[in-house]
């Protein structure tokens, strides 16, 4: 029923550049550094890429929004262009570009093989130092247009900043509709920018907490469907589904090891605390991790697997504490006022994103792996949730207002300047952020 | 926004080869959401139901318990509740029951799940020691995926973190 998107995409990027001599070797002297807080957008031009049907402004239109949305980039006003490019494989008129203060320049064009797959070059030019920064060209299925979009927002964003991208992406959550007592939910799955939306459940039965695997199309989440609720997997491209383990009570809160091959989760004890277990999902053993008389849950894998963060109760309140992949050595890491719960650890290793509770508001955070530096990234009635951008610069989590029928997506970038709202059919809640594509 | 070191970059070569158990507490009830409830065929005290239906279970004896801001503990109210709860429910040995627990939206998800399972194996706990078979009874926690009151103050918060039993064969 549903079919992996790279099987049915064939991308190969070639470099162009040998085209203009005089540019080479590129030498590009325009660099966002990400980590300062970028006050200043860079101004950038996105041109309409040139092709025979409107597939080409559509591209460009994407990769404009990609680039804005980001936060670290200005696109231009395209009535302010005062160059039209007609031949990509030419070098641009520069000057006519630094004029109106396009530090950076899109070109490209769209063309279709004889095989019927678009072909899309494109070139990415430092307008100052007057140089091509990168040529490349896809290939790909006409239906694949937006993930063409999306990888050239990529090399876009990897070449200006030094740091790969996260357009190439999906984002799967659970889709609501209904009342609130009668809530209807269903996994949905859809691109990082909200579309290509789908449902993957038929809202029968409760699902919570999707997560990505890291390394193959499926996702593991939390589903009422066989009367006690319980962990699953879902092969995004089969529809097929699987419950996870064979346990006696609930088991929630799951989520996936660094390398695809474990899940950690809680398992309901018969006293009514809560553990958490992990599973080896070839050998189906699986391994205690805590044993408190205590709700222990949440639990999230540092990306080098060695540690593994997660909510406890055990000191009274909910906080964040941090053991060993194998249980040992629980210790807190937070110690600000409230309740402190859903830790997700950065995929590039150095943060805990987490939800605070504190003078009766939602706050959505990060911290060092150790708990210093804490940061509130934005407070609200009701936000939880969060789920780390692949590159661990942007994260997303779900917010409702107070008085709401339901709640919505949104993302907000680590200098919590850069707040944007992902636009999803229905009420939308859980998001969790896929790999990059391959 | 600067314009900062050189980086060199050469071509890059790149190959991308349910329903809710009728509502006995009355008094809690909130008119925005009865008839959801299920609550149509005359719940509340004075209606005339068969002794030891589950209707009568519901109604003359209350079928849930409410809980403290992030609180397992069984109060004083609840603990009563669930005294006649017992002994309804050693008078009418045929019934299993399901004990539901529930928490507000006022935590994150997946801690309210494990929450309100402590809510619910408390409940449990507390029948179990008045008498009730402990096979009797089986545990399901809904967090905070099921409240019965929706508005967003204490009034209707207060009413989402209980403790539903749940007649078997009742309808859930």
């Amino acid at each position: 029923m549903m079919r992996l998107l790279k099987t049915c995409i064939a991308i190969s990027a070639v470099a162009l550049g040998a085209a203009i001599a005089a540019t080479m070797p590129a030498r590009a002297q325009l660099q966002i550094d990400v980590t300062q807080g970028v006050v200043e957008p860079m101004p950038v031009a996105v041109t309409d890429f040139l092709s025979s049907d409107n597939v080409g402004a559509e591209i460009s239109q994407v990769i404009e929004a990609n680039l804005r949305r980001s936060g670290l980039f200005a696109p231009i006003a395209r009535n302010a262009f005062i160059e039209r490019i007609s031949n990509p494989d030419v070098a641009p008129r520069f000057n006519d570009w630094t004029v109106i203060n396009a530090q950076a320049l899109v070109t490209g064009r769209v063309s279709q093989e004889a095989d019927g797959r678009l072909r899309a070059e494109y070139r990415l030019w430092d307008t100052f130092s007057g140089s091509q920064v990168v040529g490349e060209q896809y290939f790909a299925n006409r239906q694949n247009w937006r993930r063409i979009a999306h990888i050239i927002s990529d090399s876009i964003y990897e070449n200006l900043t030094g740091e790969s991208g996260y357009f190439d992406t999906r984002i799967v959550y659970v889709d609501e509709s209904g009342p609130k007592n009668q809530r209807v939910k269903r996994l949905a799955i859809m691109d990082q920018d909200g579309a290509n939306q789908r449902t993957l459940t038929d809202g029968n039965s409760i699902v919570l907490t999707p997560r990505f695997s890291p390394t193959r199309q499926e996702i593991t989440y939390m589903s009422y469907e066989g009367g006690t609720p319980q962990v699953y997997l879902l092969q995004i491209e089969t529809g097929q589904r699987e419950l996870v383990g064979n346990f006696p009570g609930m088991t929630f809160a799951p989520r996936f090891s660094p390398e695809g091959q474990r899940i950690v989760m809680s398992l309901l004890r018969d006293d009514g605390n809560s553990n958490i277990y992990s599973m080896d999902l070839r050998s189906r053993s699986t391994t205690r991790l805590t044993s408190s008389n205590a709700i222990d849950t949440s639990p999230t894998y540092s990306p080098d697997g060695q540690r593994v963060a997660f909510t406890s109760d055990r000191g009274g309140r909910p906080h964040i504490y941090v053991m060993g992949a194998d249980g040992s050595n629980p210790n807190r890491i937070s110690f600000g006022d409230g309740s402190y719960s859903t830790p997700v650890w950065s995929p590039r290793g150095d943060l805990i994103a987490f939800t605070k509770q504190s003078g009766g508001q939602f706050q959505i955070g990060v911290m060092r792996t150790d708990g210093s530096g804490e940061r509130i990234l934005t407070t609200g009635y009701l936000q939880e949730g969060p789920t780390w951008a692949p590159n661990g610069r942007v994260i997303m989590f779900f917010r409702e207002a107070s008085g709401a029928a339901g709640p919505s997506l949104h993302s907000i970038d680590l200098t919590g300047r850069n707040e944007q709202r992902i636009p999803t059919p229905n009420f939308g809640s859980d998001p969790a952020w896929s790999p990059l594509l391959e | 926004m600067r314009r900062i070191a050189a980086i060199t970059r050469s071509p890059l070569i790149v190959a991308f080869v349910a329903g809710l158990a009728l509502a006995g507490c009355a008094s809690k009830q909130t008119p925005n959401n009865a008839a959801d409830l299920g609550l149509g065929g005359g719940a509340g005290s004075g209606i005339a139901a068969t002794p030891g239906s589950s209707q009568d279970f519901t109604v003359n004896v209350g079928d849930r318990i409410f809980f403290d801001t992030d609180s397992t503990v069984i109060r004083a109210d609840a603990q009563q509740t669930l005294q006649r709860q017992a002994q309804w429910l050693n008078q009418y040995r045929q019934y299993g029951i399901t004990m539901e627990g529930h928490a507000d939206e006022r935590g994150t998800r997946e801690y309210n799940l494990a929450l309100s399972a402590r809510r619910a194996a408390a409940a449990r706990d507390y029948l179990v020691s008045q008498g009730v078979q402990s096979n009797r009874v089986r545990t399901i926690s809904y967090g905070k995926e099921r409240p019965v009151a929706v508005c967003d103050d204490i009034s209707c918060w207060s009413q989402n973190r209980r403790a539903v039993t749940v007649i078997d064969g009742a309808g859930s």
